[in-house]
């Protein structure tokens, strides 16, 4: 089994369902002769050809539009954004039009979007966003964010054969940070299943995408103090795996939400309705939000540190609620 | 190398043999009847809920068109081309079920008006972000290109559509990658209340072809045989590899905007100029004129027309509506699609 990286994991996960099945194709900026801006589909158009890996002009709403007519057609398209921010100028047409389709009329859209997201790179305002509760909110849609190389292979495989419209988020902070064992045949791991990262009794810790690394971590620190948490990896944000957040926090009866994505409208608060609303009765304590501050995301390392949720964030939270 | 542009009229139509020029002038009579009974009767009888959106005195530009696709052709029509969804195969009975909110249209009630797609016909409907389709027009194409069988993808779009970004991305794209598109400008006049000088600042919306590398050609939008000679010549291109086409028909929306706008910001004198240009007299005249049909044989398309709206009416009438717990259902196309899956192949 060959160790690989987050990205080298989707790009082979990619280069897998372009063998499996001709009716795969890509296309986005750049993501011919230069292998795209972070190199996922590096390799890609001397290998599939120019008719599968497609350079397209400067205009999200057309690459997202072509992606659901080819998809309308047949194929199943998977559409780079260069960032994840750039999706803004596509948007209309994900949630409007891909969205919908099946269900106005019946016809598929098996078509998949991805791209960089996420902070920690020092990336700016419109380089960083968590954009993903955006089309959380849109019905039609997937949304899947994977941290592991692993999952991002098997997640993005996933995708690619799904009937739906699927946004697929990277998180670009992971790209080369993360490394691990990844099997070299087929495998998916299916939309909309969590996995519990690391079993615990006192806190369930629920979260997603990079953040489910800077929990372990202090999932690890709050061990030593005799607080022990469970992480669960939602892995899909939409449709999310109720079950298994609920299971966990009945069985901790005390729950901490964490993610990267400013609070308001994020999915802590969705998660939190639910869980007040169907395992009031199982919680020791309130439910707790780790989450960015309602700010863009800052550009300095100061700023940008400051806005973003680490270790320190999660243990003060977790002592807190543990001693409630 | 992109051709040179043309911003001439076309006035030199062929004439299509004589059974198309019957199709034309049916199609034309039905697609005014059966708009005439929605906007006329049973909109204003309470029967049709939502929006009313007709192409009265447009009709020629989807039939014109739409006429003379193949199998295997896709068209993505504009709210006002009822026409092409009946040259497409959509019956009567289907279309006034998806106007009325019935279960067993299209759209079982999920969707309204001419919303109405089915890959197995080439039709993808519009949504109301007009414009929306000429992206995915480019998809369309790019698969019917890579397929290489000479299809082509039609869509239509208004001209206040025409100020929006995503017609403009997408006829850099069709460009750009020589797909087999035509872009059809319906250029009624009027976007709701918006009159042409405030919607652009060029004489004819034709020149924007271009602007990107494709032909822009103008054409009377109330002469059906010039519509269909103009769009015929884009076909060819379309169907040899050239690549797109831009389209711009020049007519006039005789109607409001929908069914309850009065449209009082029009002049009154441009409904009567308009008038005499109507383009199912014209064609009817020349018919007759030609000697193709005579006065009997019209009187009869007339009669049938409206027979057939008149069962139309009926049958949805007699369907049911959908029930409310059916807005549950087919929010994702998971094990399988709910109702139907039938992409062109």
């Amino acid at each position: 089994m060959a160790q690989l990286t987050y990205l080298e994991a989707i790009r082979q996960g990619i280069w897998e369902e372009m063998e499996r099945d001709p009716s795969v194709f890509l296309l986005g900026e750049d993501i011919g002769v230069y292998g795209g801006a972070f190199k996922v589909t590096a390799g890609m158009l001397e290998q599939f050809g120019e008719d599968r890996v497609v350079d397209t002009p400067i205009s999200e709403s057309a690459i997202v539009g072509a992606a659901i007519g080819a998809a309308l057609m047949g194929m199943r398209p998977v559409a780079e954004m260069q960032f994840m921010d750039f999706i803004s100028c596509g948007f209309d047409q994900i949630v409007n039009m891909a969205a919908k389709i099946h269900y106005r009329w019946g016809a598929a859209v098996p078509m998949v979007i991805r791209g960089p997201a996420g902070a920690g790179v020092h990336g700016g305002p419109f380089h960083s966003q968590s954009n993903e509760m955006w089309f959380v909110h849109v019905p039609g849609l997937k949304v899947v964010a994977p941290s592991t190389a692993y999952d991002a292979k098997g997640l993005i495989k996933a995708s690619i054969r799904d009937n739906n419209p699927v946004i697929f988020y990277e998180h670009k902070y992971l790209y080369r940070r993360t490394k691990e064992d990844v099997p070299a045949q087929d495998f998916v791991v299916p939309l909309g299943k969590a996995a519990v990262r690391r079993e615990g009794s006192d806190i369930a810790l629920i979260t997603y995408g990079a953040m489910v690394w800077t929990a372990l971590e202090a999932a690890e620190s709050l061990a030593k103090e005799g607080i022990s948490l469970e992480v669960v990896d939602l892995r899909t944000l939409l449709p999310y795996d109720e079950q298994c957040v609920l299971s966990s926090v009945r069985k901790c009866s005390k729950v901490i939400l964490l993610h990267e994505d400013t609070r308001i409208g994020g999915l802590a608060g969705e998660l939190a309705a639910v869980i007040a609303e169907k395992a009031f009765e199982d919680l020791d304590g309130p439910i707790v939000r780790v989450t960015a501050p309602d700010t863009p995301v800052p550009f300095s390392p100061p700023l940008e540190e400051f806005f973003l949720p680490n270790v320190q964030k999660i243990a003060d939270a977790a002592r807190q609620l543990a001693a409630y | 190398m992109a051709q040179a542009p043309s911003t001439k009229s076309h006035t030199k139509a062929p004439v299509p043999g004589a059974q198309t020029l019957e199709r034309m002038l049916y199609y034309l009579k039905l697609t005014r009847e059966a708009e005439a009974r929605i906007e006329q009767v049973l909109y204003r009888q309470g029967k049709i809920v939502g929006g009313v959106y007709v192409g009265r005195g447009q009709e020629a530009i989807g039939v014109g068109s739409a006429i003379q696709l193949f199998d295997g052709d896709v068209v993505l029509p504009s709210h006002r081309d009822f026409s092409s969804f009946l040259i497409r195969g959509f019956s009567l009975r289907e279309i006034f079920c998806n106007w009325m909110a019935r279960s067993n249209g299209p759209c079982h009630g999920r969707d309204n008006t001419l919303h109405i797609g089915d890959m197995s016909r080439g039709v993808i409907p519009i949504i109301s972000h007009l414009g929306d389709t000429c992206p995915v027009a480019c998809g369309v194409g790019m698969v019917l290109k890579w397929r290489k069988r000479g299809n082509v993808a039609l869509v239509h779009f208004g001209e206040g559509t025409s100020s929006r970004g995503d017609v403009h991305e997408a006829m850099n794209m069709a460009a750009v990658m020589k797909l087999p598109i035509i872009f059809i400008c319906n250029n009624n006049s009027y976007a709701y209340s918006t009159p042409t000088e405030k919607q652009y600042a060029v004489k004819d919306l034709a020149v924007r072809g271009a602007a990107y590398g494709m032909p822009g050609v103008k054409v009377d939008g109330n002469d059906v045989l010039a519509v269909y000679s103009t769009v015929e010549k884009a076909l060819r291109r379309a169907r040899s590899g050239d690549g797109p086409s831009f389209i711009e028909c020049k007519t006039f929306r005789m109607t409001g905007h929908s069914a309850h706008d009065a449209a009082e910001y029009v002049p009154r004198e441009l409904f009567a100029k308009w008038k005499k240009k109507d383009p199912i007299l014209r064609l009817e005249k020349l018919l007759l004129a030609k000697k193709v049909l005579n006065k009997k044989q019209v009187d009869d398309v007339d009669a049938d027309v409206k027979k057939q709206v008149d069962d139309a009416v009926a049958f949805a009438e007699a369907s049911p509506f959908p029930e409310g717990a059916d807005t549950l259902e087919g929010v994702y196309c998971d094990d399988g699609c709910w109702w139907k899956n039938t992409p062109v192949e």
